[in-house]
C-alpha cells in the first residue's frame, strides 16, 4: 500500500496533530516520517526545553517556526540550595533575543532557574506583541524596572508569575505602570517582592481586571488592606494573603471573614506570614471549598493549625511547617480524606534538638488515613525501617516522595541499621514512583533496591550515602527512565561513571558534588561521548590541564546536548575533551 | 573612591595604600594598590583564556614587592599590637575587632580554634614557623578543602573548621544557624553543612525574617513590613578566587559567625592560592611557595554599603551593616594596610590634605 501518507493531503494531518498536545507525542510524530517531521514542526505551538543548554536558541527557532509559547530551564536543581556557584549560567538573554526576531507572535514564556536581565524584560515587552503569559520561577538578574517595562507595554498581559525569583526591589512604583485600560490581567504573583507595593495601584488594577483568577500577594501588605483588595477581586480563585498579622480588631476580623466568603469560587489560600492565631478562624466559613492550603510560612502554633486543617475537608494539597505536629497529622488524616499532596518543612533546621514533636508518626499516620496520598515532602529528625514499610504498603500510588532527615546519615533510631530496607520497600511497593529523594544513613544496599524496582523513577536525589561504586553502578544500570540525578557527598567514583557512560546520554543531566570522581575519568568521558558536555567546576585555578588524572573533582555537571560546547562558560567552568581541558572563548 | 595621601614612604612603584578616617563612624575608605589590581585582573583574564599548557604560576610579588611586604610587615607590627586590644576594650559590645574579621588557614583536622596568632601565617609579625603547617597545607588532598563540612566517609563527619568555636559567647541560639555548638557532646559539634538541609533561599531568608520580626516584637519594637525584606543575600568575592559565593546575612546575628562562615566558605580558594606553584604531592616547599603564602597571609573583610563606599566590616552594629550592605569583599591584608582607622589616629597619622582622587 504505497503512498498513504501522501492520501491525505498536509492540512488534514495538521489539524489532526492539533489535537495532540503531549510534547512526547508530538516527538513521537515527528519521527514516523520526513512529511510527518515536516507537518509536525511547522504546527508546534509549544516547546519544552528542559536544560538550556541541550540545544541552542538557533536550532529551535530554525525548526519550529511558529512557536507560541516556550519553556526554559537552566541551572541544576542544587542551585537552590546554594551549591551551584554565581555566575554559573542560564543566561536566558541569547533565548529572547532569537525569539524577538523570529516570533513576532510568541504569547508565553516560562522560565525556571535562569538569569534574565531588565534589557530582556524590556525586548519581551516590546517584540511581542501578543505576549501574554510570563512566569519566572527561581530566576534573577532583574529589577523592578524591568517589571516596569513589562507592565507599561504588554497590552494583553493575563499572566504575570514571580515565584520565588530575586528581583532587586527598587521600588513598588512599577506596579502603577499599568495602563488605565488595562484589562486582561487573570494572574498575579508577586509574592516574592520585599518592598512595598501601592494599595492604590493594586485596587485600580483589580477594579479593572474583572478575569482575575489568582492574586498572590507579598508580605508588605498588611491585612487591612487585604479585605478591600479582596472586595474588588470576586472571581478569585486562589489568593496568597500578604503578612497575615495585624492588632486584634474584631471588625476587621469580621469584615476579613466576609470577604473570604464573597470571593465565592475562593479554593487555594496561601501567604499567611507570621499568621496570629487570632485571625486564622476568619478563613472557618470558606473551609470546606478550601482544596489547597498552603501555612509553609505560617509560624503558628499547632492547636491553631490543626483546628483549621480538620475543618478544611476537602484539602487536597497541604503545605505547612512542622508547628503541626504529630498529632495535628493525626487529626489531618482524620479529617482529609482526599489529601493528594503533604509538605512538611522544618520551622528550625538548624537546631540541633528537635524544638517541636513532629517524628516519623505523622507522616505514618497520613499515609493510613488518606487513600489519595501521592505526593509527599517531609523534613524530620528520626525516622526507622518500620515505618517507611508502613508507609509504602499504604501508599502504593505515591508518585512523590521526598524525605529529608536533617541529620546526616543517621541511621533507623530504633534499631541503629540503615534505612537500606524501608527506602527498598517504598521503590518496591510504589511502582509508579517518579521522583525520589533519599536521607538517613544507607549503604549500597539501597541502591540495588533503587536499581531492580525503581523503574518507573525520573528523578532520584541522594546526599550523603552509599559506600561505594557499586551504589552509582546499580543506579544508572537499573533505572531505565532516569532523566536527572543530583548526587552530593556520595563515595562514588570513576569507574561507575566510565561504565555507564552509554546511560548518560539516556538522561537529561547528572550532577555530582564532594563525590570520588576524578580529573582522568571525566577527561575520559569527555572524550568518548561528544553528545555529552562533561563540565567540571573548579576551585583552584588554572585549567585542569595541570592538574594530576587523580585529582578529585569538586563538581561534576553532565548533561547531553547537541548544541555542543557552551559559549558562556565562567572561569571556573571547563568542559573536558579528551587530552586537554578545552575552552572556548 | 581612592584618596593618595603624600606619604613619601609610601610613594612605592606599585601604588599606594592608604586608608582614610574620615569621622567617627562614617565611612573609611580602602584603596587598593592599582598597579596591583591590574596585575591581579591580568592574572584573572589570562588564566580564563589559557586552552592549554601548563599554566604559569601566579605571579610571584617581585622582590620589589617582597620588600614592600616586609617593609608593611615590619610597621604593621607596630600597629597590630594595641589597636587590636584596644579597639576590643572600646567596643566591647561590639563583637568584632581586627582579628575576628580576618580569615585564618584552618587546615582539615586541624585545630586552630581560637584566633590565636601562633598557629597562623600572619602579617601581623608572627615568625612564619609553621613549617609542618604549611606541609601539611601542601600534602592536603584538595577534597579536603571544600566548603562543606568534610565528610569523613566511614560514617563520621569530622571536625574540620572548628575556628573560633570558644571565641564566641554561648548564645541562646535563634535557629537561623548552628555554627556554635557549645554544648559539645559525641557525636561532637556540627558544622554547618553547605546546602543541607535542602530548603530553598527564599524560604531560609523568610523564616530568617520571622523570626527577626518576633524577636523584635518580643522587645516591642515595631518593624515595618517593608524593612523585613525577603533576601538578604549579598555577594562576596576573594581577591584571587575564581568564584563568587553568596552568603545570607539574616542567617547570622553577629560577626563572629559570618566571618567564621566567609573563612569556612574561603579557606579552599587560599589554599588552592598556596598551591599555584604546584600540586599537592610536590616535596615540601619551594622558595616561591613560602613567598606566595606571604602574599596569602590575613585577609580582611570590606563590604560596599548603599552608597558605594567599601568600608571595613565591623565599625557599626550589626543591624546596621546587614541593612546597608550591598556585597562583601575579602581582601589580602597587603592590600589594605592600616585599615585600623582608630590605629591610625592614636598613632597621630594625620591625613594629608593633599590627596588624589582616582577613578
Amino acid at each position: 500500500m504505497p503512498r498513504i501518507a501522501y492520501a491525505f493531503p498536509d492540512e488534514v494531518l495538521e489539524h489532526v496533530f492539533s489535537f495532540i498536545h503531549s510534547d512526547q507525542d508530538r516527538n513521537a510524530i515527528s519521527l514516523v516520517c520526513k512529511s510527518w517531521y515536516e507537518i509536525e514542526r511547522w504546527c508546534r505551538r509549544s516547546i519544552f526545553v528542559g536544560n538550556c543548554y541541550a540545544v541552542s536558541p538557533v536550532m529551535v527557532v530554525k525548526r519550529f517556526p511558529k512557536l507560541r509559547s516556550i519553556s526554559l530551564k537552566g541551572k541544576p536543581h542544587f542551585a537552590d540550595f546554594n551549591l551551584v556557584p554565581e555566575d554559573w549560567g542560564g543566561y536566558a538573554c541569547p533565548w529572547i533575543e532569537a525569539m524577538a526576531s523570529a516570533y513576532p507572535w510568541l504569547e508565553e514564556i516560562r522560565l525556571k532557574r535562569m538569569v534574565l536581565t531588565d534589557e530582556s524584560l524590556e525586548l519581551i515587552s516590546k517584540s511581542f506583541k501578543n505576549f501574554q503569559v510570563l512566569v519566572l520561577s527561581s530566576c534573577e538578574g532583574f529589577s523592578t524596572d524591568g517589571l516596569a517595562a513589562i507592565a507599561a507595554n504588554c497590552r494583553n498581559l493575563r499572566e504575570l508569575d514571580l515565584r520565588e525569583s530575586e528581583v532587586e526591589d527598587l521600588s513598588g512604583h512599577w506596579l502603577s505602570q499599568f495602563p488605565d485600560s488595562f484589562t486582561s490581567l487573570v494572574s498575579l504573583n508577586i509574592s516574592c517582592l520585599g518592598s512595598e507595593v501601592s494599595t492604590c495601584a493594586l485596587e485600580r488594577l483589580l477594579a479593572g481586571c474583572p478575569n482575575l483568577q489568582s492574586l498572590r500577594l507579598n508580605r508588605a501588605v498588611p491585612l487591612e488592606k487585604l479585605v478591600n483588595l479582596l472586595g474588588r477581586s470576586p472571581n478569585l480563585v486562589e489568593l496568597g494573603t500578604g503578612a497575615y498579622t495585624s492588632e486584634m480588631q474584631p471588625d476587621v476580623f469580621s469584615d476579613l471573614s466576609r470577604a473570604f466568603v464573597g470571593c465565592k469560587q475562593l479554593k487555594s489560600l496561601s501567604g499567611f506570614w507570621d499568621a496570629m492565631p487570632y485571625y486564622l478562624p476568619a478563613v472557618y466559613p470558606i473551609s470546606s471549598r478550601l482544596t489547597s492550603l498552603n501555612l509553609s510560612y505560617a509560624t503558628t502554633e499547632s492547636p491553631y493549625l490543626v483546628k483549621l486543617v480538620s475543618e478544611c475537608r476537602n484539602l487536597q494539597r497541604l503545605w505547612v511547617m512542622d508547628y503541626i505536629e504529630d498529632s495535628g497529622l493525626e487529626a489531618l488524616a482524620v479529617s482529609c480524606k482526599d489529601l493528594r499532596e503533604l509538605r512538611v518543612f522544618p520551622s528550625d533546621p538548624f537546631g540541633l534538638e528537635p524544638n517541636v514533636a513532629l517524628t516519623e508518626r505523622g507522616l505514618v499516620s497520613v499515609s493510613e488515613g488518606c487513600p489519595e496520598l501521592q505526593s509527599v515532602l517531609y523534613f524530620c529528625r528520626q525516622m526507622s525501617n518500620a515505618a517507611l514499610v508502613t508507609i509504602a504498603r499504604n501508599r502504593p500510588n505515591m508518585t512523590r516522595f521526598r524525605l529529608c532527615i536533617i541529620e546526616p546519615r543517621k541511621p533507623d533510631y530504633l534499631t541503629l541499621q540503615p534505612l537500606d530496607a524501608g527506602f527498598g520497600a517504598i521503590v518496591e511497593h510504589c511502582k509508579n514512583l517518579r521522583r525520589l529523594s533519599l536521607s538517613g544513613l544507607l549503604t549500597d544496599r539501597v541502591f540495588e533496591y533503587i536499581g531492580s524496582y525503581g523503574k518507573k523513577l525520573e528523578m532520584l536525589s541522594v546526599a550523603f550515602a552509599g559506600d561505594s561504586d557499586l551504589g552509582l553502578h546499580y543506579v544508572l544500570s537499573g533505572c531505565d527512565n532516569l532523566r536527572k540525578l543530583e548526587v552530593r557527598d556520595c563515595p562514588f567514583g570513576d569507574k561507575a561513571l566510565l561504565a555507564n557512560a552509554a546511560k548518560l546520554e539516556t538522561m537529561r543531566s547528572l550532577w555530582m558534588s564532594s563525590c570520588n570522581v576524578s580529573f582522568g575519568a571525566c577527561k575520559l568521558l569527555g572524550q568518548k561521548m561528544p553528545r555529552l558536555n562533561v563540565e567540571v567546576i573548579i576551585d583552584e585555578r588554572g585549567p585542569p590541564d595541570s592538574m594530576p588524572e587523580s585529582c578529585l573533582v569538586e563538581k561534576l555537571y553532565i548533561y547531553r546536548t547537541v548544541a555542543g560546547p557552551r559559549m558562556d562558560m565562567p572561569g571556573f567552568v571547563w568542559r573536558m575533551e579528551g587530552d586537554s581541558a578545552l575552552r572556548v572563548s | 573612591m581612592i584618596l593618595v595621601p603624600n606619604y613619601a614612604t609610601y610613594r612605592k612603584r606599585d601604588g599606594f595604600l592608604i586608608s582614610l578616617l574620615l569621622k567617627k563612624k562614617k565611612k573609611f575608605l580602602c584603596l587598593v594598590a592599582s598597579e596591583r589590581k591590574r596585575e591581579r585582573e591580568r592574572e584573572r583574564v589570562g588564566y580564563r583564556k589559557v586552552q592549554e599548557g601548563s599554566f604559569s604560576a601566579s605571579t610571584k610579588p617581585s622582590s620589589f614587592s617582597v620588600l614592600f611586604l616586609t617593609l608593611l610587615e615590619h610597621d604593621y607590627i607596630g600597629l597590630a599590637e594595641k589597636p587590636s586590644m584596644e579597639i576590643s576594650e572600646k567596643s566591647s559590645h561590639l563583637n568584632l575587632n581586627l582579628k575576628e574579621t580576618e580569615l585564618r588557614l584552618g587546615l582539615p583536622g586541624s585545630e586552630s580554634p581560637e584566633r590565636k596568632p601562633t598557629n597562623l601565617i600572619s602579617l601581623f609579625g608572627k615568625d612564619l614557623r609553621n613549617t609542618n603547617a604549611l606541609k601539611n597545607l601542601v600534602a592536603g588532598s584538595k577534597r579536603g578543602f571544600s566548603d562543606d563540612a568534610v565528610v569523613d566517609f566511614e560514617g563520621k563527619i569530622n571536625n574540620t573548621h572548628k575556628a573560633s568555636q570558644s571565641a564566641k559567647p554561648k548564645q541562646d541560639k535563634k535557629p537561623e544557624i548552628s555554627e556554635t555548638n557549645d554544648h559539645v557532646s559525641p557525636p561532637s559539634s556540627k558544622e554547618q553543612v553547605v546546602g543541607w538541609p535542602p530548603i530553598r533561599s527564599f524560604r531560609r531568608n523568610t523564616m530568617a525574617c520571622s523570626l527577626i520580626k518576633n524577636k523584635d516584637d518580643d522587645e516591642e519594637e515595631e518593624r515595618k513590613p517593608s524593612e523585613a525584606s525577603g533576601f538578604l543575600y549579598v555577594k562576596v568575592s576573594m581577591d584571587g578566587a575564581p568564584y563568587l559565593r553568596k552568603v545570607d546575612l539574616r542567617m547570622y546575628t553577629n560577626y563572629m559567625q559570618l566571618s567564621s562562615a566567609l573563612e569556612q566558605m574561603f579557606t579552599c580558594f587560599t589554599i588552592g592560592e598556596c598551591n599555584s606553584g604546584g600540586f599537592p604531592g610536590k616535596d615540601g616547599l619551594s622558595e616561591s611557595s613560602l613567598r606566595d603564602l606571604l602574599h596569602v597571609s590575613v585577609h580582611v573583610v570590606t563590604y560596599e554599603d548603599k552608597d558605594g563606599d567599601w568600608m571595613l566590616v565591623g565599625d557599626v552594629p550589626w543591624e546596621m551593616f546587614t541593612e546597608s550592605c550591598r556585597r562583601l569583599r575579602i581582601m589580602k591584608g597587603s592590600e589594605a594596610i592600616g585599615l585600623a582607622p582608630r590605629a591610625m589616629e592614636k598613632k597621630g597619622w594625620s591625613h594629608n590634605n593633599n590627596c588624589r582622587r582616582i577613578k
